[in-house]
């Protein structure tokens, strides 16, 4: 063995890792933009040494040697410096002379990335490529006798209700006798969240409520942003923007003492109250920023001290029982806001969704149920969490649509779905499945983050840093110098792009199959696939 | 696309007068059916005008059966007028034992029962010997209701009717719905012959209704025992009206409102806009997507045309008063009512919803776009 080291059960090699360096020694300028730039520091300058064995001919020469030292690249393999993929030292190389690739085999890196007893934890993703909502296919498509719509001339109204809405007899009732009526918001089907100030950067919230502010002002697009568990900026609160957020609280309430403040000099309600229970990421798992992120300006929002990690329960623990969290703070949130905002709670897809379904059909507050499929991307969790834990969204968005049904109630209570819709870059094309499936709406944020600022997060393990504050492209950062590297107005446009794109989408989807008067919520004679097991739990057509 | 021809005139017309007007238009129906409903009838149902009377197709056994059910529910046969087809039928067109029309005596129990209790039960019984026939076709029925017939058959409409002998004299009456069928993407059901009705509402539609499944959905979790069926997408419409009137209790310058909604921008300029708006929200799910034209009668025998909210598919009103009819092709009016001012003609436009009351003295317009003629 070699002298600078030894050989231990973690040792890893280049090969063992899931990403590999590949460096051209001919193109490499050695400007060390490269090592500069990565964020996990996974190269660093390597000195090479050379031996180069120079045999003359003939035999009355002895062969000798010709030593040189070389100048590069050298990977490093230690867990905590490997190579996360993301592709920055190629984005800077000006020569293209460094690039990762990823590993053809399994890593071995996994089984060592609990050093000192802690499982791994991340941001991000999945990290699985198959998507159930990618498979959908929509076939009733009109012909003949129901003639397609144009989607480019045609009008279309897109919109959708969150709130929760009488049913007609009691509505007219309530409307002749007075008394109260649920506030209803007509808003976008596509919902921005949730994504809190922390988890993102500043440059890149700023730039989302700048291209959300874009989108309901100038382009007259009730699209909604909610902020995640991590309060608001105060200037927000007290904007008249405030109308197009739907701010969040969630198990740790943090951001809530300067919400409560600002309440008295609120010139709008926000358009809704998100309660989060759980998110589909990491269900049953409480949120978690953790300390890296939690600089002055965070802390200062939160009401907590900086440097610490801020981990939410994973119940709002100063409820006695679940029951009483859902029904009194469905009930306190309504009361902070004179019952003119619609509060709603968001939980994690799981098998025991309908149970909390029915709770809030009977609860005369709740004004919709938001969930959060496996797919659901988070800014930091433990890896088994996001691996492992979970439910699929497309089959329980369908229960609880059946559900509804089943007792009338399929338009009192709108269900949000959320949790990798788009997260093979499909966003309308989900979208309007789980639409057709049942859902009023959808919340989107990870292919927000990927189309408005870039983020490398794929379904491959790459990246996926935004845990500890060094997101290369300053989108989960709070680090001035990484966040300054991402402009909000651009942010914003891009934001603006998106969003016109999908509704553009939107149509071309809706269109073909004779519908534009009116959201197909539940359409689904429209919508088939071609595995005959996901048909028959679906309720929806076998194609082949 | 289907065909659609309504009239009504103060004198009883023979139905052959609509089945002439769908045969000119037959360039647009495939002679995959004939539903015909008539109403404020003449001929020899004059005299019955309050009497429940049932429509059907009943086998040899399912005669038996009726006759069962009835005697049992204590209800007392007045009139009838039955055809049993001696001939061979027309291609197309299966071979029945017996057309029946026939008319009852209310069972006495029933004399003091509200109006609406009435109607509950006489829908029941619809309903029940519906499902006694379902399994093995031997009951087809399509009505049971006072001073309403309705006739429905597979193949071409004249072929039928001329088979049927509808131009019989006993056969009159001054309201009469009739629609050419032209099968589209369900399967030829005489069940999914228009016109559809229910408790003295019927109403019938050409072109399809793309928002079909979720309007089904929502109607069906109603708990309302006559919403069922649906083996044409159309049915939901008849159901819709019915929801309107008997649940909501509206009339029908509502039911436009109900099934096209004005856009956001529209409701914002509406002297009723707050109001529609709630009901909008409220009644999302009866919103239709058209392409349809719908006509329909009310009980008060008032009939009435109205579009979807772009009107991709058109109709024409057009008449002398006395006599008024709606057609979806100007030439099944003009073979209906030759002689009228046909510069008094009128293809409504998306907004509206065109009656004939049951005056027939003009045609009435409501535009969603005005505001509502009583507060609701």
């Amino acid at each position: 063995m070699e002298p600078d080291g030894q050989i231990k059960p973690s040792t890893l090699s280049v090969k063992d890792l899931p990403w590999q360096i590949l460096w051209s020694k001919e193109k490499c300028l050695l400007c060390g933009r490269c090592t500069a730039v990565c964020p996990v520091k996974a190269i660093g300058l390597g000195v090479h040494r050379m031996r180069a064995i120079q045999v003359k001919l003939g035999l009355t020469e002895k062969p000798g040697n010709l030593f040189s030292v070389y100048h590069g690249i050298r990977q490093h393999t230690d867990a905590a410096h490997a190579c996360v993929g993301c592709g920055m030292c190629s984005m800077v190389c000006p020569n293209g002379a460094i690039s990762p690739i990823h590993n053809d085999e399994p890593d071995k890196l996994r089984f060592h990335i609990n050093q000192g007893g802690a499982p791994r934890q991340r941001g991000g993703r999945r990290n699985k490529r198959l998507s159930l909502l990618d498979e959908i296919k929509f076939v009733r498509i009109s012909m003949l006798t129901d003639p397609a719509l144009d989607a480019g001339r045609h009008e279309f109204e897109l919109r959708t209700l969150l709130g929760r809405i009488l049913p007609p007899e009691e509505a007219i009732r309530v409307n002749r006798e007075g008394g109260w009526s649920p506030p209803i918001r007509e808003i976008y089907p596509l919902i921005i969240g949730s994504m809190s100030f922390g988890a993102l950067s500043p440059t890149m919230w700023e730039g989302l409520q700048m291209g959300v502010a874009y989108l309901n002002e100038e382009m007259g697009m009730p699209v909604r942003f909610c902020t995640g568990e991590g309060g608001c900026p105060p200037r927000l609160l007290r904007s008249r923007f405030l109308k197009y957020i739907i701010l969040q609280i969630a198990s740790g309430y943090f951001g809530w003492d300067e919400i409560i403040h600002a309440l008295p000099e609120m010139k709008e309600d926000p358009c809704a109250i998100e309660i989060k229970y759980g998110q589909g990421a990491k269900p049953g798992d409480g949120g978690l920023l953790m300390w890296y992120k939690v600089n002055r300006l965070i802390a200062a929002i939160r009401g907590v001290p900086t440097g610490v990690n801020l981990p939410s329960p994973p119940t709002h623990q100063t409820k006695y029982s679940i029951e009483e969290a859902v029904a009194k703070m469905i009930q306190s949130m309504s009361m902070a806001w004179a019952f003119r905002v619609p509060v709603y709670p968001k939980i994690s897809a799981t098998s025991t969704s309908l149970a909390v379904l029915n709770n809030l059909t009977r609860n005369p507050y709740a004004s919709a149920m938001a969930m959060d499929g496996e797919d659901g991307g988070t800014g930091a969790a433990y890896n088994i969490s996001l691996d492992h834990m979970g439910h699929p969204i497309a089959s329980i968005v369908r229960d609880a649509y059946l559900n509804l049904v089943k007792i009338g109630k399929q338009n009192e209570i709108p269900i949000f779905a959320g949790g990798g819709v788009g997260k093979n870059g499909n966003l309308a094309a989900n979208a309007a499945a789980l639409i057709m499936l049942g859902a009023s709406g959808i919340q989107v944020g990870k292919y927000i983050m990927q189309a408005t600022a870039g983020c490398l997060g794929s379904e491959t393990d790459r990246c996926i840093i935004c845990n500890i504050g060094l997101c290369p492209k300053g989108i989960t950062s709070q680090d001035p110098r990484l966040y300054r590297r991402l402009d909000p107005e651009k942010v914003a446009e891009r934001l603006v792009d998106t969003v016109l794109s999908f509704d553009t989408e939107l149509k071309k989807i809706v269109a073909p199959l004779g519908r534009s008067t009116s959201l197909p919520i539940g359409m689904s004679d429209a919508i088939g696939i071609a595995d005959r097991n996901a048909a028959e739990r679906l309720g929806i057509r076998y194609v082949v | 696309m289907c065909r659609l021809f309504s009239i009504t005139s103060n004198d009883p017309l023979s139905p052959m007068v609509a089945i002439r007007a769908l045969d000119v238009m037959k360039e647009g129906h495939d002679g995959s059916g004939l539903g015909i409903f008539l109403a404020d009838l003449g001929g020899d149902f004059e005299q019955f005008k309050g009497g429940p009377i049932l429509s059907g197709i009943f086998s040899n056994t399912g005669i038996k059966a009726l006759d069962r059910y009835m005697m049992d529910m204590d209800f007392m046969t007045k009139y009838k007028l039955s055809f049993r087809p001696t001939k061979r039928p027309p291609a197309g067109t299966p071979q029945r034992d017996n057309y029946l029309i026939r008319v009852y005596e209310y069972p006495p129990d029933w004399e003091n029962l509200s109006e609406e209790e009435v109607w509950r039960r006489l829908m029941i019984c619809q309903l029940q010997l519906r499902a006694m026939g379902e399994a093995d076709e031997s009951m087809l029925i399509f009505s049971f209701w006072p001073d309403v017939i309705m006739i429905k058959e597979v193949g071409d409409p004249m072929t039928v009717a001329e088979y049927l002998g509808l131009n019989r004299k006993e056969l009159q009456a001054r309201t009469i719905l009739a629609q050419g069928r032209q099968n589209t993407n369900y399967a030829i059901n005489i069940y999914a012959c228009h016109p559809f009705f229910i408790q003295g509402i019927a109403t019938m539609t050409n072109g399809e209704n793309t928002a079909f499944v979720p309007i089904r959905e929502f109607l069906m979790s109603r708990n309302e025992p006559g919403y069922i069926g649906y083996q044409s997408d159309s049915e939901v419409f008849t159901h819709i009206l019915h929801y309107t009137m008997k649940h909501l209790r509206f009339d029908l310058e509502m039911y436009k409102h109900i099934v096209t909604p004005l856009k956001d921008e529209e409701l914002n300029l509406h002297p009723n806009g707050p109001w529609l708006r709630m009901l909008k929200q409220s009644c999302r799910p009866l919103i239709i997507d058209g392409p349809n034209c719908v006509m329909g009668c009310l009980p008060d025998k008032t009939i009435f045309m109205l579009q979807d909210s772009k009107k991709l598919r058109p109709g024409v009103v057009g008449g002398n008063p006395g006599m008024f009819a709606f057609s979806s092709e100007m030439c099944g009016l003009d073979a209906a009512i030759p002689a009228r001012d046909k510069s008094k003609d009128f293809q409504p436009m998306r907004y509206d919803t065109v009656f004939v009351g049951p005056d027939r003295k003009e045609v009435g317009r409501w535009s969603q776009m005005d505001r509502l003629s009583h507060p609701h």
